[in-house]
């Protein structure tokens, strides 16, 4: 299977095999109006499948973002055909408006005009916590 | 930007053993403080109602000189207009020197803190933080122990919704050996995220029993709690679970004669009225102990040196 390497945009690879479509929806890729390319269960000799998303349009990435649902994948940002560079990503130590507390006592349910703020509690176990009333998120990636 | 204090772990070891010291000096030479904070003004805004944390923080702040608005229910404010919390603070802020609050939901004094210029203290949001009432409790055990390590303390009733205890466990666990006793129903255990933060990342031992009775005799301190009515969605659960601990002077027999019992208030029946007469009981010094150690609170936040 072919496809089109790119002239000016960003790639995103080494992301864990069938979470591509995770980060399609993260990123807000569906709201580009470029071409993107997701490339589901590529052979890998360091991760045996992997996804790769290409994007053919220059963009800012929320590396916060990936860093969160996967602190492996890199961003490689393409500019006349050459990558120019090659951003390795870490765990965000605090997440704005990434994901909502699901606590039913907390503020930001009663009051979802706040930002969202979840600070990483333990970098090991990549557990964050609501910024507000400390409950953990419930992870689902 | 204003200092606030939203959580216990906002002080430092060291400003939380100043702040004892000030409310010690306080509590000597209360002349000395008397018009500290004259011309300075206090709001108070309690979206839940309260008894002593309001009380105590208005007479912490006349004792100073200074002076107090607010509200003591969030019917008599504009959240019951919709107002948020955010629009609420902005506009206090324009008014007071520094603001305390109490809400009913848990962060609310976090968010508060995004809007306001003035000092927020957090004076309670639901079943999550109360420092305040933990500077109360730490002063009053400085106070009957004459330290704040080498102890065994025990959390008796609900440690799941105890805001209290969740700030005092935290606050304690930075003090040099002291072994950890909870006791609770399966139902009401101290949340995880407490256990790991505060005992388990840093080593510290503890212990977890459902039995009262079997662990009294090595306490040195007891703080009893109330299982708390409001924080159950489910009124039968409550029902339930709300007579599982009752100290009597029966069940104090055993106790040491050193102990100190501690209670944050209101109590219901967990601690029986003749428990009041023991020497050992030490909840009503607590009250007392709350508005000097808030007086010292206003004085730091309020860089005001006397």
């Amino acid at each position: 299977m072919n496809i089109d390497s790119i002239q000016n945009g960003v790639v995103l690879d080494h992301i864990q095999a069938g979470k591509s479509m995770d980060i399609y929806k993260y990123l807000h890729l569906d709201e580009l109006d470029c071409s993107v390319a997701i490339i589901k269960n590529v052979r890998s000799r360091r991760m045996g499948k992997k996804d790769i998303i290409k994007i053919d349009s220059p963009m800012e990435v929320d590396l916060d973002v990936l860093g969160y649902i996967d602190a492996n994948i890199t961003v490689n940002i393409i500019r006349d055909g050459v990558r120019m560079d090659k951003k390795h990503l870490e765990l965000p130590r605090k997440l704005v408006n990434i994901i909502r507390c699901k606590n039913p006592r907390c503020i930001t349910v009663a009051e979802p005009q706040l930002d969202a703020i979840f600070l990483l509690s333990d970098s090991d176990k990549h557990t964050y916590r609501c910024g507000y009333c400390d409950t953990e998120v419930d992870r689902k990636f | 930007m204003p200092r606030n204090i939203i959580d216990i772990t906002d002080l430092t070891v060291a400003e939380i053993d100043q702040l004892i010291a000030t409310a010690e000096d306080i509590v000597a030479h209360p002349a000395k403080y008397q018009d500290a904070c004259a011309h300075k003004q206090l709001a108070t805004l309690f979206f839940e109602p309260s008894t002593r944390t309001r009380l105590s923080f208005e007479s912490a702040m006349l004792s100073l000189g200074g002076s107090t608005l607010g509200f003591s229910d969030a019917m008599n404010s504009s959240t019951s207009k919709g107002e948020t919390v955010g629009d609420t603070i902005h506009t206090v802020s324009c008014y007071a020197d520094i603001i305390a609050m109490r809400h009913p939901k848990e962060g609310a004094p976090y968010a508060a803190a995004q809007f306001s210029e003035v000092p927020i203290i957090n004076a309670g949001d639901g079943g999550h933080n109360h420092p305040t009432q933990t500077l109360t409790d730490l002063l009053t055990i400085h106070r009957e122990k004459n330290r704040l390590d080498n102890f065994t303390i025990g959390f008796c009733g609900d440690l799941k919704f105890g805001r209290t205890v969740h700030s005092l466990v935290n606050a304690l666990s930075r003090y040099e050996n002291i072994h950890f006793v909870l006791v609770s129903p399966l139902e009401l255990k101290l949340p995880r995220y407490v256990k790991e933060e505060a005992l388990k990342k840093r080593g510290i031992p503890y212990t977890q029993t459902t039995d009262l009775e079997s662990v009294i005799p090595q306490l040195d301190i007891l703080y009893m709690t109330r299982v708390q009515k409001e924080r159950f969605f489910n009124e039968e659960e409550y029902l339930r679970l709300k007579d599982s601990y009752v100290l009597t002077p029966e069940k104090l027999a055993s106790a040491k004669e050193s102990l100190s019992i501690l209670h944050p208030l209101p109590r219901v029946n967990e601690i029986s009225v003749a428990v009041d007469k023991d020497p050992r009981a030490a909840y009503w010094k607590q009250v007392k102990n709350g508005k000097y150690i808030r007086m010292a609170l206003i004085l730091k936040l309020l860089g005001i040196e006397v």
